[in-house]
This record gives structure tokens, C-alpha cells and sequence, in this order.
């Protein structure tokens, strides 16, 4: 899922400061299930804006909703109705969600709640870990399912450096090798072959080098 | 009332404060008591959040505030209702109500 931490409520108070009607509007797709973004979290911000402002002598207006997904278009129409009632919207979806709002909603301003982190995946209640970077090329069925690119600070991929000292990297104690996880990963599976063929450059054209990318997937247009 | 403070979630806590309270006590069974095995534990988590919004907000963490309570301990649920009052008697009215008497 996307992750994402909730902006400081001063940034968000500051941000809000010029309107009195806004839109606090959160997304029932990533952000809801890592609890940043999603229905309850627009209540219990609705609600703190509300009692800070009226705190402050400045009343403010808001309404409330949580789309399906802020990422499909379908979803933000619905928002078409009301959102020129209002002088801002205040999105606590990820980024690309308030950057969609952003383009159909081109004469209202787009305030983000929170601050986008990465793709990645629940450890525990309350604790999300990065396991994705998007590369555009995955290498997991050569790694053990430890992905190089992410797991290793460096995205090394051909072995650990010199910073790894038994198990961890040389950027923390907390971290683990990337590539001591991959190589205890393919001993358990019998697959070290894959660590000493020697394989080819990884080509970063697919990841972010070449600026914002695009899919087009000609069979489902 | 709720069967459960497991139930009660942080924007209801909120609403309180917005529907004029000066202080919430959120009491729910003793730790390693519920019924649902958590709701207490998680009530608790609820509470501290709902304070640190209050302390963000200059409303002030000190408002609010969890109990654990039997239901056999009348006694005591008299004495911490009764401190608790006192405590919010000596805040005062909340930041909100005196922006709200000022602004009437």
C-alpha cells in the first residue's frame, strides 16, 4: 500500500488559515487501511480544525467526506456537485490522489493533510516498513522475494558491501542487510546459483530516471 | 453509555469538547477485565491520542482523562468523579467556551 504520516496540525491550521469553507476530504484506499487517510481520520481532523479555529475566533465550515479512491476518476466526479461551494479542499489521501483532485478541480485550491511516505506493508499495528520503490524491472524471483533495490541502502545488486556487519547495515543498527536477508533467504531455498550467475547491468530506464512515468496497456483501451 | 469503551472512538471524544464540555472521563473496566479482552486497552490508546490533539490544539491534554472501575466499586467511582470535577473547576472553562462567552 501507499503509506503516509499525518501532516503537524500547526502546518495544517497555517494552510487552512485564509478560508472558512473547506472540503476535508480522505480516501477509502491505502490511507484508510494505514489509518492516515481514510473516513475516521477525516472526522477526528474535521473535528480538531473545527475546535482550533473556533479557539482562535475564527469559525470555519467544513465538509466532510471520503471517496472510494481519489486516484480514479469516477470517484472524484463525485465531489463535482459541491466542491465550488467551498474555497479549498483539504485532501488526506496520498499524493497522487491530491494532484488528481488538483487537475479536474482546476480553480480550486488543493491543501495536502498528510505527507506521503512509501510503498510498503504493515509489521505490526502502527508500524509500516518500505518493501517497494517501483523500479519498473523486478528482480524478486532472483532474490529470495527480498527486493535489492529497496532493502539494500545502497540498491546494490550483485552482494552486501563492506557495511554490512553480521546482519546489519552500515546506515543504522535497526536496518538489516538487504543482501544478508537475501542470501539466508536463498540458502533456506537451495537457490544460491542465483547469487553467483553473473547477470547483467539493471537497467534504471524503467524507474524514476527518465522523469514521471506512464502505462498504457493498449489491450484494456 | 456504551457496553464497551472499546466502542468509543477518538471523534466522539472530540465532539464532546465541541458540544461544550470542559472535561471528558472516559471510565471503562480494569485492565485484564474486559469482556472483549481489549476495548479497554484500546480505549486507553484512544484517550492518549485525543489528549495529545487537545495539548496540540491549546485546549489542553489535561482535560481529558481514563478511569478503571469495577462495576462493584461504587465508592471509588464517587471519589475519582469527584476529583476529576475538582481538577476541571480548577482549569476553568475550556479555551473553546471562553472564545464562544467572548464572542456571544
Amino acid at each position: 500500500m501507499i503509506t503516509g504520516t499525518p501532516k503537524p496540525i500547526e502546518e495544517i491550521l497555517e494552510m487552512v488559515d485564509p478560508y472558512d469553507r473547506i472540503v476535508v476530504a480522505g480516501c477509502y484506499g491505502c490511507v484508510t487501511v494505514c489509518r492516515v487517510g481514510g473516513e475516521k481520520e477525516v472526522q477526528v481532523l474535521s473535528s480538531t480544525l473545527r475546535l482550533a479555529r473556533e479557539t482562535a475566533g475564527k469559525k470555519i465550515t467544513i465538509k466532510e467526506v471520503c471517496l472510494e479512491r481519489q486516484c480514479d476518476p469516477e470517484y472524484i466526479e463525485q465531489m463535482r456537485s459541491y466542491v465550488h461551494d467551498y474555497q479549498a479542499v483539504l485532501s488526506i489521501a496520498c499524493g497522487a490522489g491530491i494532484q488528481f483532485l488538483a487537475e479536474k478541480y482546476t480553480t480550486t485550491p488543493l491543501l495536502p493533510g498528510i505527507n506521503t511516505g512509501f510503498l510498503g506493508v504493515t509489521e505490526r499495528q502502527g508500524e509500516w516498513a518500505e518493501r517497494c520503490q517501483g523500479c519498473g524491472d523486478c528482480v524478486l524471483h532472483l532474490t529470495g522475494g527480498i527486493c535489492p533495490v529497496t532493502r539494500c541502502a545502497k540498491s546494490l545488486f550483485h552482494g552486501p558491501c563492506g557495511g554490512s556487519v553480521q546482519g546489519h547495515c552500515e546506515v543504522g543498527k535497526d536496518t538489516p542487510c538487504g543482501w544478508q536477508l537475501i542470501i539466508d533467504r536463498l540458502k533456506a531455498l537451495d537457490q544460491m546459483d542465483n547469487y553467483t550467475k553473473l547477470k547483467p547491468y539493471k537497467g534504471w530506464n524503467t524507474s524514476r530516471d527518465g522523469g514521471p512515468r506512464r502505462i498504457v496497456r493498449e489491450d484494456m483501451i | 453509555m456504551l457496553p464497551c469503551t472499546g466502542r468509543i472512538e477518538e471523534t466522539l471524544l472530540l465532539e464532546a469538547f465541541e458540544n461544550g464540555a470542559d472535561g471528558v472521563m472516559v471510565i471503562g473496566c480494569l485492565e485484564g477485565d474486559c469482556h472483549y479482552l481489549s476495548g479497554n486497552i484500546r480505549a486507553r490508546a484512544r484517550v492518549a491520542r485525543v489528549a495529545g490533539i487537545l495539548e496540540s490544539i491549546r485546549i489542553g491534554g489535561d482535560r481529558i482523562r481514563m478511569f478503571n472501575l469495577s462495576a462493584g466499586e461504587g465508592a471509588k467511582f464517587a471519589a475519582y468523579v469527584n476529583e476529576f470535577v475538582g481538577q476541571i473547576r480548577e482549569l476553568g472553562p475550556s479555551s473553546i467556551n471562553v472564545a464562544r462567552k467572548n464572542a456571544a
